[in-house]
């Protein structure tokens, strides 16, 4: 363990201790633009200098390592001058058109600006030029305004392995995009978001929707639902400054009521739905394969997660039979809202708008996909982040912390425990298990408190295993069968693990796979920064508006039961599979 | 995948022979550290330039992202993605060549060949091009064309220097 003085403080830190880290252990913050603890550090933006003892010249924190005996000072006339200088040039180049940036709020430049007293730029030269990018339906790019920190970088290949970005061309010319500095619509992107997760400044971010959702809403001849994902409840109470992991749902419902949405319903009702359709859908397969000694796509995979789809589509065209062929829970929701609860309110699929506000920036580009259109029309109209519908409430003068505790409307409002947990990484396996073991056994699945401890959490590939006992005689051949499951979350670890299932090196039933790190509750949408301990915090809060529910299992929603009874039949019905399925397509784009 | 079709350069492969040649660099370079940029080096000098069909079949066989092998080819001022003429001139502005007249040739040879800085003429003979010192001051002011070093240009001169790699090309026409 080297010893270190900072600022005259003495710290002891574990080898390979960054002066940054050991710095923040002494009590002093460096500032810095691009690096993220434990993700990225590249030292690309140099505002982290510090002075070090012996050293010519200051040095980069973020990627320096402490040595024994290292006497640091973070905070020297030269250190400030040179910090300045660099903020300094980046605002030369920057388009700093900040009033009517959306990162005006939060944007760490301005920001650090503010807090280096920077009132005057003493550069003046080229800028960079402005070339709006809005080709994708998540994403909006603006490289006027990037500094080139590369933190979407790091994320897009290193976290996702999916590379749409990477630096292009080379000195003043550099820009951070896709090939040859094209629109993003000409490379594999699966509009995760996460790049714009994590950009400090306005150069990548969520193609904005909220000026058609007040178009719908100021419409007194549409008659407009919103529906909200498992993840929201558990976050936007960050973007009214409560604490993360404070669950908001109540309040949440009576924002939503107060903005003028005709029905506010629940995302959970259609992940409980989502449970009924991909774990029948699960067990006929095992039945195939077990029973009928028949081939049937094994292991299966889950179908939530629009970025996984488009990865698969483009990466594994071979495992597309694997993928449960049950739409996401939005878009069943969608579906759900403009047939059977458009006969109930005694109009057409046309009248109704379908708002759902989800964590997910690739949920946008789901809901214009052409085939999510099983009601005649298309099925969900406008897709918003947890960060849009934040400034949504704002801008209407709702008080968020003054609002009661509502409830969501019937008959597609309720969700239980199962579909809260859709929200975390493990979440949809837990669910589905919940309600297939069940199925099989008639009795609840054997973990303490229903909870697969081995599939939660934010290790990059979790695995789990369990051996069917007692089964119903109609599942006999279930009988001693031992269970796989396996849990990945973030694509570059799901393509680990396909890619080690396909050398046969991993065994599997049935795998659960999300893009962004953590699941839904760190998704691209939500709001910034997710760190792992947001993610932890936010998972924890969610597991416990699962544990204080009634019903936590998707087969015990009263509301969905109904949904069968009057309209679907069963799972796998002919009517679900029109609604509630879909097929997927090889890409190579 | 993409056929990396021969779209215009000055080869003169066939698709097939090209798909072949582009499959066995990648075999070769695929797994060696580094192996992409020798790759790239190769693929040019057999097409003269990098075609986008080709770049994104070299990045599907590397498994890399065509963002990625993009960022390296437009990082590196060797490598072309558009089309260059048989001859490829390159004007020294250094210092020395600069003061020496460098900028006057620069702009005979625009004139003369009726095209700017990075292009190439109609006919696919000749692509201009701007250096920074060969390492030649003392013979200033000083072009290259392809592997031939010019020194002492004048002005007046470039017409003549022109002249002689047309007929050199068409002299070579006719022998074949």
């Amino acid at each position: 363990m080297p010893n270190v003085t900072i600022n005259g403080v003495d710290v002891s830190v574990p080898n390979g201790t960054t002066i940054l880290a050991a710095a923040k252990n002494a009590g002093f913050e460096i500032p810095t633009l691009c690096a993220l603890e434990d993700l990225h550090a590249v030292g690309a933006c140099r505002i982290c200098v510090v002075e070090v003892e012996g050293a010519k010249t200051p040095v980069p924190s973020c990627v320096t390592p402490v040595s024994d005996g290292m006497k640091v000072y973070t905070n020297t006339q030269r250190v400030r001058q040179y910090r300045r200088m660099m903020v300094e040039l980046l605002l030369s180049e920057h388009d700093g058109v900040c009033q009517t940036c959306n990162r005006f709020a939060d944007c760490e430049l301005r920001k650090l600006a503010n807090e280096l007293s920077i009132l005057d730029v003493r550069f003046t030269g080229d800028k960079k030029s402005r070339k709006i990018d809005k080709s994708t339906p998540g994403l909006m790019r603006d490289n006027s305004k990037c500094i080139l920190c590369r933190r979407c970088v790091t994320m897009c290949n290193r976290i996702q392995g999916v590379a749409a970005l990477f630096p292009q061309n080379r000195g003043f010319e550099t820009s951070i995009g896709p090939a040859f500095s094209t629109d993003l619509q000409n490379v594999f992107c699966v509009q995760c978001g996460q790049c714009a997760a994590l950009c400090p400044v306005g150069a990548i971010s969520e193609n904005n929707h909220i000026s058609e959702v007040w178009a719908a809403l100021d419409n007194p001849d549409k008659f407009v639902v919103v529906e909200t994902a498992p993840a929201i409840r558990a976050s936007i109470g960050e973007c009214f400054g409560y604490d993360t992991g404070t669950a908001v749902t109540g309040k949440m419902v009576a924002a939503l009521r107060r903005l003028g949405f005709d029905a506010v319903f629940d995302t959970n009702f259609a992940a409980d739905l989502t449970i009924m359709e991909e774990g029948t859908e699960f067990l006929t397969r095992l039945k195939a394969v077990f029973k009928d000694k028949k081939d049937a796509p094994l292991p299966q995979f889950t179908s939530c997660c629009p970025a996984w789809i488009r990865y698969a589509e483009h990466n594994y065209p071979e495992l597309l039979p694997n993928i449960s062929s049950c739409k996401s829970p939005q878009q069943m929701f969608g579906a759900v809202a403009k047939t059977y609860y458009a006969k109930k309110l005694g109009k057409k699929a046309d009248d109704i708008v379908v708002i759902s506000v989800m964590p997910c920036i690739a949920k946008k580009s789901e809901a214009i996909r052409p085939e999510m259109n099983d009601s005649g029309v298309q099925d969900v109209d406008y897709v918003l982040t947890t960060r849009e519908l934040g400034l949504m409430i704002k801008e209407s003068g709702i008080v968020f912390e003054n609002l009661p505790e509502e409830y969501a409307d019937a008959p597609m409002g309720k969700g239980s425990g199962a579909a809260d947990i859709f929200a975390n990484t493990g979440g949809v396996m837990e669910a589905a298990l919940r309600t297939a073991y069940e199925i099989i056994t008639g009795k609840s699945l054997p973990f303490e408190d229903l909870h697969i401890k081995p599939i939660e959490g934010l290790i990059g590939i979790k695995r789990a295993e369990f051996t069917i006992k007692g089964t119903l005689p109609e599942w006999s051949f279930l009988e001693g069968v031992t269970l796989k499951v396996a849990v990945t979350h973030g694509l570059g670890q799901a393509r680990k693990f396909v890619d080690a299932l396909k050398a046969g090196q991993e065994e599997c039933h049935f795998i659960e796979v999300m893009t962004c790190p953590g699941g839904c509750i760190g998704g691209g949408g939500q709001p910034r920064f997710t760190t792992d301990e947001v993610r932890n915090q936010r998972m924890n809060v969610i597991f416990k508006e699962d544990e204080g529910k009634k019903v936590r299992k998707s087969h015990e929603n009263p509301e969905v039961m109904r949904l069968y009874e009057e309209f679907l039949g069963a799972p796998l019905s002919e009517m679900s599979h029109k609604l509630l399925h879909t097929k997927y397509k090889p890409s190579n784009k | 995948m993409n056929d990396p079709k021969c779209s215009g350069c000055a080869c003169t492969l066939s698709e097939e022979e090209i798909t072949k040649r582009l499959d066995d660099i990648i075999e070769e370079y695929r797994d060696k550290p580094g192996g992409l940029i020798p790759a790239l080096q190769i693929v040019q000098s057999l097409l003269g330039y990098l075609p986008d069909k080709v770049i994104r079949y070299l990045s599907n066989g590397f498994h890399k992202s065509y963002s990625e092998v993009a960022g390296i080819v437009s990082f590196y001022s060797f490598f072309s993605t558009t089309p260059r003429g048989k001859y490829i001139i390159r004007v020294c502005l250094g210092t020395a060549c600069y003061v020496r007249g460098g900028k006057q040739i620069l702009e005979n040879l625009k004139q003369e060949l009726g095209i700017d800085v990075g292009e190439t003429t109609e006919d696919r003979m000749f692509t201009l091009s701007i250096a920074r010192c060969f390492g030649a001051c003392g013979l200033a002011p000083v072009i290259t064309i392809n592997d031939d070093i010019h020194q002492r240009v004048k002005g007046a001169k470039v017409r003549d220097i022109l002249k002689y790699y047309r007929e050199k090309d068409s002299q070579g026409k006719e022998m074949n």
